[in-house]
């Protein structure tokens, strides 16, 4: 063997060391905006997403301790193959098989979202753990206890440490691990974002279909995100337990039996739908704004056009909806490993 | 011999009397030279002191009932001189949580310059600023961390209770715990990303009819407030416990929250 081939072979091996190296290990690039989203409204200045500050969230998401008598995760409720949700369930399923009366939202694009949970109630991602934590039918423990059944374990007050610079954890620290991880949830992968940024083009009933979703739906889901963030009564009817949503936390009857406007993103991953999860499918939701729209107290305006309750739809155009709502789904947010438990 | 013995005594008077009256010339208002001040916060039911669980209070409405649990926040703690110069403390070392329970939590310990101070401004609740701050600036008694039963803070609606008062009375139907137990849990600062109702009390108590507040070097100045805890029921607003035995987040809070401001009295001031 001359001495070239002996170099070839180095460079051979070389390169399969280097291909074998954890990929998340090398590339933690932190929060990066996506180019055709809008700026972020979460206060990065007061929480820089670093490599250790996400690890850190990211095992404390998937952390049974977390819970009462450690058996709830967050991940539990919130799966990140069915986007965050908590599939197939209608309302939450937390400790000892209790159940909350609201379906979990996804864990997804938090950082472009000014107020939290079905009636936005919590105003800051930092301040949101503290409810499905506190809720009985949830995790049903206090933050003060996880701090110290945290701090006795024989890694998080190290990692605490090199996060945050401090083994004593913190509220706070705390707190901010977790925001770490939610904020890096980004779904910006589907094929919707694909034709935004032109790297792709819709087929002509995607294209049709996103045409009728911009004429009736964008009043309350704008693009790129899917939602204005509003609460809007879209019509479902009162539900068996007399949710009023929104009031519940502003006490302003004018807020009576609004909700939150959830994305449209990744719908074939986070069925049932609705704060209730009433509908079990796709088609369900659709013949509801075209059909069953009630008139309730506080009803959308946008959803009693010409005096008529509903958005009249056409079975032609069901159908290119449900095509473009396809290229919303974002496989690559569902599988990704950086996000996924470790 | 009898002359002298008098002089001595008298000498001896007109020292003790020196000794009594303590430093009563004004320093010059100093910001950076700060002593020590405390406002002392005395739980009282009407005329009786405040015994927990043991001891049964009537009400305006005729209802008797106990307290088993009382603790509230006191704020944004000013003072103010005659000339009108105004002292704030400096709002990081002004939250204080009083807890019947513990007798240590009854003072608010603040430093302010030292001066001759007649009148003090606190608030009854955690204002909105500081119900909307980062995290990390929540530290102490602010720490949300706290569970839902001896917490201080609602999760699911971000915000600080900042009065909280619970026990049995019969008058209270039996709840799904089987006792006649009634919880008021008062909050409301006004809201974040939406008006709502805001529960938050300014008290001012003017000092110069019950005793100023002196502040020295060296020693420490104290603000003796008496907290008349039947106000909540008995105050401006009479509130039934046989009708409104929970009250949390709702309008009806507002009732109660309007007879706080008239639980408070200044008793003396310890200089």
């Amino acid at each position: 063997m001359g001495k070239k081939q002996y170099t070839i072979i180095l460079a051979f091996i070389t390169i399969v060391i280097a291909c074998n190296k954890d990929v998340t290990e090398e590339f933690f690039a932190g929060f990066i905006k996506p180019a055709h989203f809008p700026d972020p409204v979460y206060r990065f200045a007061d929480n820089p997403v670093t490599k250790e500050g996400f690890e850190l969230g990211r095992k404390l998401f998937y952390e049974p301790r977390l819970s009462r008598n450690n058996t709830i995760t967050c991940g539990s409720c919130h799966i990140q193959s069915s986007a965050f949700t908590q599939h197939g369930h209608d309302v939450s399923h937390g400790i000892d098989d209790r159940l909350g009366r609201r379906n979990s939202l996804p864990i997804m694009n938090l950082a472009w979202i000014p107020n939290y949970m079905w009636d936005g109630g919590i105003f800051d991602l930092d301040l949101q753990p503290i409810a499905p934590i506190t809720a009985h039918e949830e995790m049903d423990e206090t933050v003060a206890n996880i701090i110290s059944k945290l701090q006795v374990h024989p890694e998080y007050p190290k990692l605490f440490k090199n996060a945050f610079g401090s083994e004593t954890i913190t509220t706070a620290a705390f707190m901010k691990a977790l925001s770490q991880f939610m904020l890096m949830c980004i779904s910006s992968n589907s094929k919707y974002d694909s034709v935004k940024t032109g790297r792709t083009s819709f087929t002509v009933e995607e294209a049709q279909g996103y045409t009728i979703v911009q004429q009736k739906c964008a009043g309350c889901h704008a693009e790129p995100l899917f939602t204005d963030n509003s609460f809007r009564n879209n019509g479902i009817g009162i539900g068996a337990n007399d949710d009023m949503g929104r009031y519940e936390v502003t006490l302003n009857e004018n807020d009576k039996y609004r909700f939150r406007v959830p994305s449209l993103r990744n719908l074939a991953y986070t069925a049932p739908y609705m704060h209730d999860g009433r509908f079990y499918t796709l088609d369900a939701v659709i013949d509801h704004y075209s059909f069953t729209v009630q008139e309730t107290q506080n009803l959308d305006p946008l959803l009693k056009q010409n005096n008529e309750p509903g958005i009249p739809l056409t079975s032609d155009e069901k159908k290119k909806i449900k095509a473009f709502l396809n290229t919303l789904n974002d496989k690559v947010f569902v599988t990704d490993k950086l996000t996924a438990e470790q | 011999m009898k002359f002298a013995k008098l002089l001595n005594v008298f000498v001896g008077s007109v020292i003790l009397l020196t000794s009594c009256s303590k430093d009563t010339i004004e320093p010059d208002y100093n910001e950076g030279n700060l002593s020590d001040l405390s406002l002392e916060f005395d739980n009282i039911v009407g005329g009786q002191k405040l015994i927990l669980n043991n001891v049964n209070y009537r009400s305006a409405a005729g209802e008797t009932y106990n307290i088993q649990l009382l603790q509230y926040f006191i704020s944004n703690i000013k003072l103010k001189k005659a000339d009108g110069t105004e002292y704030i403390v400096p709002q990081d070392s002004s939250y204080f949580l009083i807890k019947a329970d513990d007798v240590e939590t009854r003072f608010a310990k603040v430093k302010v310059p030292a001066g001759d101070y007649t009148s003090v401004t606190f608030v009854l609740g955690v204002d909105s600023l500081r119900s909307t701050m980062d995290i990390s600036r929540r530290t102490g008694v602010l720490d949300p961390a706290g569970g839902m039963e001896a917490g201080m803070y609602w999760g699911w609606n971000s915000g600080y209770i900042f009065f909280k008062m619970e026990g049995i009375s019969t008058a209270a139907p039996v709840d799904p715990t089987g006792q006649h137990k009634y919880r008021y849990h008062i909050g409301g600062f006004g809201g974040y990303s939406a008006p709502t109702i805001n529960n938050i009390k300014t008290i001012t108590k003017d000092l110069t009819e019950r005793g100023i507040a002196q502040v020295r070097a060296g020693r420490r100045s104290n603000i003796h407030f008496m907290v008349d805890i039947s106000k909540v029921l008995s105050g401006a607003n009479t509130i039934s416990l046989a009708t409104h035995p929970q009250v949390m987040f709702s309008d009806f809070s507002v009732n109660v929250a309007n007879n706080f401001t008239d639980m408070f009295t200044h008793d003396h001031t310890e200089n």
